[in-house]
């Protein structure tokens, strides 16, 4: 049916009358089905609306278990972290102890030797009055008996008083003597009093040291105790950190990028000599793959160097091995690192030899003779250097590249729980919108039945008697 | 252990994924008027064989022929090379390759006749069998074609995947009288190159040859 004829049905050539039959007829049958009409509505928009808020349940409930599986990991990293630099500390306290007090006992013993020598000193330097001879006594009694006058006992008193004189004279010599030993010995005794006060003074430093290593180990084991107990400092403290390292290593390894960049450059152009420069590979230069796969592989003994070597824990199978066997892919891969770092040279070498000849058929091409520069070796030499030096340097990125992994669990981790969150947020919002909209709908659909629910309503006023389907209706409609 | 895998993967994907299976390598055949005052252009010619020289690659092929009486047979090329997988000895066939350039155009001599068509039919034979990617035809000529009596040119030709660049195509004496016929003749040739396939366009300005292996 054409749609003029549709508008005319009613009334032909009056389109306008056919259209208010049209709209009269479409209001009196949503008049009858509106209260199915309105159930419909509100089940549907209540349907979609319980679909919503289960939906959004059921995203809050995976938010909640990638917050607490974020928790779990992020714990379990701090942990690990806590553990190896405890695990360090002591080590070196270890290598403190062997290193400075392993030599304690010959320590000890030198101090005791010290002692010793000085107290055979001091003992030695004591003052001891020289003893008066025995005979002195019995000379004494002789020289105070009197003489009575008379000349011969007054003569032999004389005698044993000189006696008397020369011989405490000869004993304060003997005692000025001693003193003056005592003096030399107790200047002997000078150094071995510094020496002692030195020996000290080391070992009060070396004991200090071991007191700040073991301040150290307390904060570490107070960290460590509370991501034990899993606290929320805890947490809060292991969050904020990998978001720190996740941007430092991040940075780092941007740079190593550009390293890489720049040794990729360096041997590119010489290895289509041996690959060739025509072939590709999909749409890649055989040349710049094979350039990727050398860069590729020196990072890879990179990562095993520094997995052997202790500093990384990339490669949990390494880092179980025994000692022996970790020093035997420690030097393996050193080995070929400095093979491929060797090749590597001389393939910059030979890019500086291949730009000298491309630049040269350029300036034959142009008709532009240039004289060679003068200090065309140190180009050539420099990126010799650069060449045999890059694979060693990028070694290093394996440190920044196990940070990066490390916290990057963490960050996405973080970064999906926001989602989670924001994405639980919207569809909350989507099931109250929709609650609202079902409202709006229903009662944009008695806005289009507004005629025959004013003559209702007037009906009902004149019969002064509540209409049962009504009011059922009106209840349906708060609920 | 998994991002590491991951990105190994990516760029697996990167370098072999990316399935364009067309070759990347380019081949250039390149037609020259020799009939008549044109041999004096040729100094431009060896302009652009130099330019183009500097610019093809290893595993690039390049082709130089002229157009003669009859251009449709091999006697015509002056010159054509692949150049070498390795960029040296690459740059010692274009050193070669230049030589010979430079002593044709010392000893050209002007032809009577000029059969753009057999030289283009030639060409074609020669830029399919490179199996190259990316084929380019350059016709240094002012576009008039002269044929023997009897020769038939007057057919399509098919340049599917061809670029044809038409270069220092010179006003002739006549064009000058009426410029139509100047007109008529490119246009002519920009419909049949189209028609067989290929894509067609004029480079008059030697100074800006940047794009012609585009």
């Amino acid at each position: 049916m054409a749609s003029a004829d549709f508008w005319n049905m009613w009334v032909p050539g009056q389109p306008a009358t056919s259209i208010v039959i049209w709209v009269v007829i479409f209001m009196l049958g949503l008049y009858v089905a509106r209260i199915p009409a309105h159930q419909a509505i509100l089940t549907i928009t209540q349907g979609l609306r319980h679909a919503l808020r289960l939906m959004a349940k059921s995203v809050m409930l995976v938010e909640k278990r990638l917050k607490q599986r974020n928790s779990e990991v992020l714990l379990a990293h701090g942990r690990e972290a806590t553990e190896r630099y405890i695990e360090r500390e002591f080590q070196r306290v270890e290598a403190l102890v062997n290193r400075d007090l392993s030599g304690y006992p010959s320590l000890q013993r030198d101090l005791k030797e010290q002692i010793t020598r000085i107290d055979e000193d001091y003992v030695q330097s004591g003052e001891v009055p020289p003893q008066p001879p025995e005979w002195l006594r019995a000379i004494e009694a002789v020289a105070e008996i009197p003489s009575n006058g008379s000349p011969v006992v007054a003569k032999i008193l004389n005698d044993i008083h000189s006696t008397l004189r020369k011989s405490l004279d000869k004993d304060v010599s003997a005692y000025r003597k001693a003193n003056k030993e005592r003096h030399e010995l107790l200047k002997k005794m000078m150094p071995y009093w510094r020496s002692l006060t030195k020996i000290l003074t080391n070992v009060e430093k070396k004991i200090t040291g071991l007191e700040n290593r073991s301040n150290i180990i307390d904060e570490q084991m107070k960290h460590y105790e509370e991501i034990l107990a899993k606290t929320d400092y805890a947490e809060r403290m292991l969050s904020s950190s990998s978001l720190t390292q996740f941007f430092i290593s991040g940075l780092v390894l941007f740079i190593a990028i550009i390293g890489g960049y720049v040794n990729f450059q360096l041997v590119a152009l010489p290895m289509s000599e041996m690959v060739g420069a025509g072939s590709y590979l999909g749409s890649i230069k055989s040349s710049n793959v094979a350039a990727l796969f050398i860069i590729a592989l020196e990072v890879s003994l990179g990562l095993f160097l520094m997995e052997a070597v202790g500093v990384t824990r990339l490669f949990p199978v390494i880092s179980t091995l025994d000692d022996k066997k970790r020093k035997v892919i420690l030097w393996v891969s050193l080995s070929f690192l400095f093979v491929f770092a060797s090749i590597e040279s001389s393939l910059a070498y030979m890019r500086d030899m291949l730009a000298a000849d491309k630049e040269a058929l350029t300036q034959m091409l142009s008709g532009v003779e240039v004289a060679e520069p003068e200090f065309r070796w140190i180009p050539s030499v420099g990126q010799m250097v650069m060449g045999f030096i890059l694979p060693f340097a990028l070694t290093f990125a394996a440190i920044p590249l196990e940070s990066f992994i490390h916290s990057s669990r963490t960050v996405i981790g973080l970064a999906l729980v926001w989602l989670l969150n924001s994405l639980s947020f919207i569809i909350r919002q989507m099931a109250s919108l929709i609650k609202g909209v079902g409202q709006l709908i229903v009662n944009v659909y008695d806005l289009f039945i507004f005629i025959p629910l004013r003559i209702e309503q007037l009906f009902k006023k004149n019969k002064e008697s509540p209409d049962i389907g009504s009011v059922q209706n009106n209840v349906f409609i708060k609920n | 252990m998994k991002y590491f895998t991951g990105i190994l993967v990516g760029l697996i994907l990167v370098l072999t994924g990316c399935s364009d299976p067309k070759p990347q390598t380019k081949a250039v055949y390149m037609l020259l008027d020799t009939s008549g005052t044109y041999t004096q252009q040729l100094d431009k010619a060896k302009n652009i064989i130099k330019y183009l020289l500097g610019n093809l690659n290893s595993g690039d092929s390049f082709a130089v022929a002229r157009i003669d009486s009859e251009s449709f047979s091999e006697k015509d090329l002056i010159a054509k090379i692949t150049f070498d997988m390795r960029p040296s000895k690459a740059n010692a066939e274009k050193r070669t390759f230049n030589d010979i350039i430079d002593k044709f155009t010392s000893t050209v001599k002007g032809s009577a006749y000029t059969d753009i068509t057999g030289g283009m039919l030639q060409a074609i034979e020669y830029l399919n069998e490179t199996g190259a990617g990316y084929k380019y035809i350059l016709i240094f000529s002012d576009l008039k074609e002269e044929v023997k009596k009897g020769h038939v040119r007057d057919f399509p030709i098919t340049l599917t995947d061809i670029k044809v660049t038409a270069l220092n195509v010179t006003k002739l004496q006549s064009d000058n009288i009426d410029p139509r016929e100047y007109m008529t003749r490119v246009e002519q040739w920009t419909q049949r190159v189209e028609d067989g396939g290929g894509t067609w366009r004029v480079i008059n300005d030697l100074d800006r040859l940047e794009g012609l292996l585009d």
